[in-house]
């Protein structure tokens, strides 16, 4: 096409006049969008850092050996919190004990044999569905189910029914991460076992298991530093505050960390308050030793796989 | 690794002699033990479904349900109990909407920072930072709540009380700022760079790049992680209990003490009321409640992300 017509190059050329780059005021919006994207992302460290601080600042002159050996009372001065740390410890292993095999097998399962049927497409729909269920209501559920109609076996606001209802809240947690676990391992890996000769099963906990095994592993304690730190089920399972001996796997009266620390705060009086800040950089130390543990695990493993 | 051996090591047999059978019921048990571990997820649903409806119908034989939508007082625990849920139901709402006014541009911006301005070195760095923002117990963002940010507001906020909705829910912004900037990071950093390429070639600025092309593209993801950060804020007990007060009352107000829908359960359960008793079966109720609003919402994400999804080869 020739642009012969007079009147089409004259509107081309006002159409030119009235369009404006306007560079320098868009960039200017381009900084301002910047440097807002940068603000929110520091914001949310800054409050981070003074979250961490003030706990600090507040619980450190508290914190001593005295504190950690000691049952609670009504003085704060004596107050300890023997109980709940070794509530919390009971905790940590009753939760591994029963979240690690199930949801390791389940994934296993969903991962490696459900192939694409029915069962398995609403298993994981069902996963996700749970994964977005609020934590006290696995709270009610516990209270319900174990406390209530297991009480013969769990013996009823026991270590042991919260241990269960704190697997159960972070069952598919485990189950998601082993499934990426599993699905990190190469297939040919798998076509090899079979192309021996071996069934699924061997090739599974022979070849594809161990290589999947540290990524489980770390999936496995972030979820449990998760139930570490949860507090709501607990207290509608029915911990208690006051504890004053170390709780047994199936004895009436436990304590956690979180559940002492709960109760420090909501005391009145500013010397508790102390103890609360004090509980929270135990229980911090908890969670930061077993996220390390799992960060090292995975760093030591995938060097190992290069 | 693990040194891998045939199943049967031919070292003393001579002959490798594998025992089929016993290797296919092997196979047969271990399918059938793991998908029986598959089922405890499912029970798991039932259990809490089953749980909540029975003892939700009991309380709903005690109190009437019209009594219980309709009602503009929650006082169960007096002997004149009345029991309008959405006295509760508006103190969640209250404190979850502050938290995502605060939650949602942040964390957009901050998904945005990540993907598209932060150096991939600093990216390294800032992810697993946001992460242990993640790890926070929830009873610690309480205590910050409660001791660190309701001071603060008091100084600049006339008439607000110790215990607020208002610093409750800056605080529970936080704590879901994480869910959401990830999320949202994640469908981000998804869309294809040949997209941002075509933008900038158009001559388009950064910005107008972001804004205009790739946050569009990556839509229903970042709808989802609003939804999920939303469902956190309304499921969160700790921080609430904490830092909300426990006083129902049925207003908007940030500034006084309200009660949510979490911490009347934490209420009753903490006192130690007795199984069968009304108070015990109405934190079923309010339970159920709970998980409706999260069943919704988890519905509609679904459906969003499904409708909505931009698919790139």
């Amino acid at each position: 096409m020739t642009a012969t017509d007079p009147n089409a190059f004259s509107q081309s050329s006002s159409a030119e006049q009235h369009f404006s780059s306007d560079l320098s005021g868009r960039y200017r919006l381009d900084n301002i969008f910047r440097i807002a994207s940068w603000v929110a992302t520091v914001t949310a460290l800054v409050v981070l850092a003074f979250l961490l601080i003030d706990v600090l600042i507040d619980g450190i002159p508290r914190l001593d050996w005295q504190f950690i050996t000691s049952f609670p009372s009504r003085s704060a001065e004596r107050a300890g919190i023997l109980a709940p740390l070794v509530g919390t410890i009971w905790l940590l292993f009753v939760t591994a004990l029963f979240a690690f095999p199930i949801g390791v097998g389940a994934g296993i399962f969903l991962e490696e044999f459900a192939g694409d049927n029915l069962f398995a497409r609403i298993l994981e729909v069902n996963i996700g569905n749970l994964a977005a269920v609020p934590s006290i209501i696995y709270g009610l559920l516990g209270l319900a189910v174990f406390v209530r109609v297991f009480l013969p076996i769990t013996g009823g606001r026991t270590v042991f029914s919260a241990g269960l209802t704190l697997a159960l809240l972070i069952l598919p947690v485990i189950i998601v991460a082993t499934r990426e676990a599993l699905r990190a391992v190469p297939s040919s890996l798998r076509q090899a076992g079979m192309a021996l000769g071996a069934t699924r099963w061997q090739t599974v906990r022979e070849h594809v298991l161990p290589q999947a095994f540290p990524g489980i592993l770390t999936g496995t304690i972030l979820a449990l530093s998760r139930a570490i730190g949860e507090t709501a089920p607990l207290i509608v399972i029915g911990a208690q505050t006051f504890v004053p001996f170390v709780p047994s796997f199936r004895g009436t009266g436990f304590s956690a960390l979180p559940i002492q620390i709960f109760n420090w705060v909501g005391r009145p009086q500013a010397e508790f308050h102390v103890n609360a800040a004090a509980g929270i950089i135990v229980l911090m130390i908890v969670l930061v030793a077993m996220n390390a543990t799992a960060i090292y695990l995975r760093n030591r493993f995938q060097a190992e796989k290069m | 690794m693990t040194t891998s051996q045939l199943p049967d090591s031919p070292q003393n047999s001579g002959l490798w002699q594998p025992n089929r059978q016993l290797s296919k019921s092997m196979e047969l048990l271990a399918k059938i033990v793991f998908g029986a571990f598959g089922l405890v997820s499912i029970a798991t649903t039932i259990g809490i479904v089953l749980t909540l409806i029975f003892e939700t119908f009991l309380f709903f034989q005690e109190v009437p349900i019209w009594n219980f939508l309709t009602d503009t007082q929650w006082t169960p625990l007096f002997t004149n109990s009345q029991y309008g849920i959405i006295v509760l139901i508006s103190a969640t709402f209250l404190t979850s909407f502050i938290a995502l006014i605060v939650a949602m541009p942040m964390g957009i911006l901050a998904a945005v920072c990540l993907s598209e301005y932060a150096p991939s070195g600093l990216r390294k760095w800032l992810k697993p930072a946001l992460e242990i923002l993640a790890g926070v117990p929830t009873v610690v963002f309480g205590y910050f709540a409660l001791f660190f940010v309701s001071p603060i507001l008091e100084t600049f906020v006339p008439g607000l009380r110790p215990f607020n909705g208002l610093s409750a829910g800056i605080v529970l912004g936080i704590a879901i700022l994480p869910t959401i900037a990830s999320l949202s990071e994640d469908a981000i950093y998804a869309v294809p760079q040949s997209l941002r390429q075509g933008s900038y070639a158009l001559g388009a600025t950064k910005r107008e790049t972001v804004t205009n092309v790739v946050l569009p593209a990556a839509l229903s993801g970042i709808v989802a992680s609003f939804i999920l950060g939303i469902a956190r804020a309304v499921g969160e007990t700790m921080i609430v209990t904490i830092a909300a007060g426990q006083n129902p009352r049925l207003t908007l107000d940030p500034r006084v003490p309200i009660q949510t829908m979490t911490s009347f359960i934490v209420q009753v359960a903490k006192g130690d009321a007795p199984t069968g008793s009304i108070e015990f079966i109405t934190i079923f109720a309010v339970g159920m409640t709970l998980f409706l609003i999260t069943l919704v919402l988890n519905a509609f994400s679904f459906w969003f992300v499904g409708r909505f999804r931009e698919k790139y080869e």
